[in-house]
């Protein structure tokens, strides 16, 4: 990461490799995450994002390679990896038969708070996550956004330099996903390093860093915005545009087979396209219906969700190469 | 030992909460004592019996009146023809039919032996064997006491007892040690101590920890610096308080609701108690480590308690079964227990007289504790 400034590397994989019988769950995969960053590590269900959460929080060892955390092994050195991290996974996993005070004062003793010291560091999370006036409330009669609140309050009583988040925001609403996002943007702002797991691609662009994991190995690793200027993501000779058309749906399946088309997809009333240079804008306002009155064409650049869709069909061609 | 406070106030919390385990733990084993204790009674009496007197004169009505009077036998129908007869017993209304052929009395009279017949449904050993062995000792009475009437009139007797009447020359007394007045409970309820403290503690651990992997709550404590030891004292503690003053409830419903005393020694029962509690919550933690879920948790408990109930000698004495089986039954901790609390509790057995059965139970205790303890261990790395 040759950033401009040079911050301290928190998070360092090296090779880190890890097999579940035969299949290998996570393949030499290496990054490094310097101190306040948001790292947003995505890909699909059962590439291994999980995996190597598990590997860096020192609760699953790694066959081969190594995970450092703050300086410390985390396979030799892992209880002096986990004082110094917090960690929410993906499903909630709290207790619900307790209530959000009783939960709090749970992980809190955990970490070897007591009395006084307890009772304020309760009492600055409460408010952190506006759960005050629910303090007296079960756990699992909370909704959706507010056990996420709940679950990250949990996962702060002993304030982690490091926090590792497990998808997040899975399954809850646009409004309390935005409300979460607030809050981890606060704690980098106050120097905790994030790493953040997700399938939306909107919160990978909220990521300061991205590592895309497919099939067990990191294909990508950067800032969002150098990855959408990458070379293999629009390739010499090509470019990508918008076709604005009436009927986009059935534009695109003619679309998609003609020559010189590389990839088209609807977004909205629009197809968004990759195409050889060889076609010019008239072959494809044609194409979009004949009288190019109602359509139109714009040049974009690249999304993050273009950036990891070319990719990952690269590294399947790469694979049967 | 880190977290060991924390998760022991957390436990406390959820049991507070949830009345649920709380009354599976200290209503049910004493509902299930008072239902078995009072269900499984073997003494066996009243059993339903029909009679066909073809003869009806003071001889067959006498021998009825004498079946009746020995309580096992209930005469509930009598019948005049053979097929009334043998649909009341095809039927089931009848387990015993008593057959008096119409010659009876004349037999008798004349000195010839006189036949009845009696049918037995054999469907029920236990009744068919009662219900058998009080006929024939019906018929050996009754055929003595014309003996007896005989020997007077002639003078002469086999033998005569100190009074100088007529007896048997061999006379067997035999006394009962240990439970004079032949109760089951006094069989049942110790060993039901046993049995109850083993399906209660089995249950509640093997769910503690499978609970927590199910709620995805175990990975979360993985994250965070809990010990491996006090994870696992946490969460088997609170059982094991639970567990102990169940085995205190239930000892007082055996002593003051049956009448059962506890003859042996007091603190070596306790003490027993506990080494048979760290087994049960052993086993707990052992099912805990299979099971992925709830639901297969309490399928493996029951295949756990299944031969517990049936093999370990609560329900059918071990030396009555077949060799292979019998050799299994010492690989059921409970088994050990039971003969423990039997000894303790009815014969006042010492340390000594039981120590087969608790280096049985000790053995078996360290081997299941050991066992999961590594299971778990493995499955956390």
């Amino acid at each position: 990461m040759s950033s401009s400034q040079e911050q301290a590397t928190v998070i360092r994989a090296k090779n880190l490799t890890r097999r579940f019988g035969k299949q290998v769950a996570v393949d030499r995969v290496s990054f490094d995450v310097p101190k306040s960053a948001i790292f947003g590590f995505l890909g699909p269900n059962g590439s291994g994002k999980s995996t190597v959460i598990r590997m860096l929080c020192g609760v699953l060892r790694p066959n081969a390679g190594r995970g450092e955390v703050l300086g410390r092994d985390c396979a030799t050195d892992s209880e002096a990896v986990k004082r110094r991290i917090g960690y929410m996974s993906q499903q909630f996993s709290l207790y619900a038969g307790l209530t959000v005070a009783e939960n709090l004062d749970f992980y809190g003793r955990i970490y070897g708070l007591r009395g006084d010291a307890l009772k304020r560091r309760k009492s600055e999370l409460m408010e952190l996550v506006s759960l005050r006036d629910r303090a007296r409330q079960f756990a699992g009669h909370l909704s959706g956004g507010w056990k996420q609140r709940l679950a990250l309050a949990c996962a702060l009583v002993h304030k982690p330099e490091v926090l590792f988040l497990d998808e997040p925001t899975a399954g809850i609403d646009p409004v309390a996903r935005r409300q979460l996002w607030d809050l981890l943007f606060d704690l980098s702002a106050s120097g905790v390093t994030l790493f953040v797991t997700t399938h939306y691609m909107d919160e990978a662009e909220r990521c300061t860093h991205i590592g895309y994991i497919y099939f067990a190995r990191l294909i990508v690793l950067g800032k969002p915005a150098d990855l959408k200027r990458l070379r293999e993501v629009t390739p010499h000779g090509t470019r990508r545009c918008e076709l604005t058309c009436p009927d986009p749906a059935g534009v695109l399946t003619g679309l998609r087979t003609r020559e010189g088309v590389r990839d088209a997809t609807l977004l909205g009333e629009t197809i968004r396209l990759l195409v050889d240079n060889t076609l010019n804008d008239a072959d494809l306002l044609a194409a979009a219906g004949g009288s190019s009155s109602s359509a139109s064409l714009r040049p974009i650049g690249a999304s993050l969700e273009d950036v990891f869709v070319t990719l990952s069909r690269a590294s399947i061609e790469e694979g049967r190469g | 030992m880190n977290g060991l406070a924390a998760i022991l106030l957390k436990e406390f919390a959820h049991i507070r909460r949830e009345p649920g385990t709380l009354v599976f733990a200290f209503l049910i084993p004493v509902l299930q004592l008072t239902i078995f204790g009072y269900a499984i009674d073997t003494t066996i009496e009243q059993i339903r019996t029909v009679v066909l007197d073809l003869d009806g004169r003071s001889a067959s009505r006498e021998l009825v009146e004498a079946l009746t009077n020995t309580r096992t036998f209930r005469v509930i129908e009598r019948v005049h023809d053979e097929e009334s007869f043998e649909r009341a017993l095809v039927s089931g209304r009848a387990k015993v039919g008593v057959k008096i052929p119409p010659n009876f009395s004349e037999r008798l009279l004349h000195r010839e032996r006189a036949t009845v017949q009696v049918l037995v449904d054999g469907s029920d050993s236990q009744v068919a064997m009662t219900a058998l062995n009080t006929a024939n000792l019906l018929g050996l009475n009754r055929s003595l006491r014309f003996g007896r009437a005989l020997a007077d009139t002639v003078h002469v007797a086999p033998a005569r007892d100190p009074f100088g009447a007529f007896s048997l020359p061999v006379e067997v007394r035999p006394r009962m040690l240990f439970n004079p007045d032949l109760r089951s409970a006094s069989f049942f309820v110790p060993a039901l101590v046993g049995i109850i403290l083993q399906l209660v503690t089995l249950f509640l651990t093997s769910f503690a920890i499978v609970r927590e992997r199910e709620l995805g709550t175990l990975e979360q404590l993985f994250v965070t610096p809990v010990g491996r030891a006090g994870l696992l004292l946490g969460k088997l503690l609170p059982y094991a308080i639970m567990g102990f003053l169940e085995s205190l409830v239930i000892l007082l419903v055996m002593v003051f609701v049956f009448d059962v005393p506890i003859r042996g020694s007091l603190p070596l029962l306790l003490g027993l108690i506990v080494l048979f509690l760290f087994t049960a919550l052993g086993l707990g933690l052992l099912v805990s480590t299979i099971a992925r879920t709830q639901l297969q948790a309490v399928q493996v408990a029951f295949m756990i308690m299944l031969p517990s109930i049936l093999l370990s000698g609560f329900m059918f004495p071990r030396e009555a079964m077949p060799m292979p089986i019998y050799l299994i039954t010492f690989l059921i901790p409970v088994t050990y227990f039971l003969e423990i609390l039997r000894g303790i509790i009815l014969r006042s057995a010492g340390f000594v007289d039981l120590l087969p059965h608790i280096v049985g139970l000790a053995v078996s205790c360290v081997v299941i504790l050991a066992l999961s303890v590594l299971r778990l261990r493995k499955q956390l790395d």
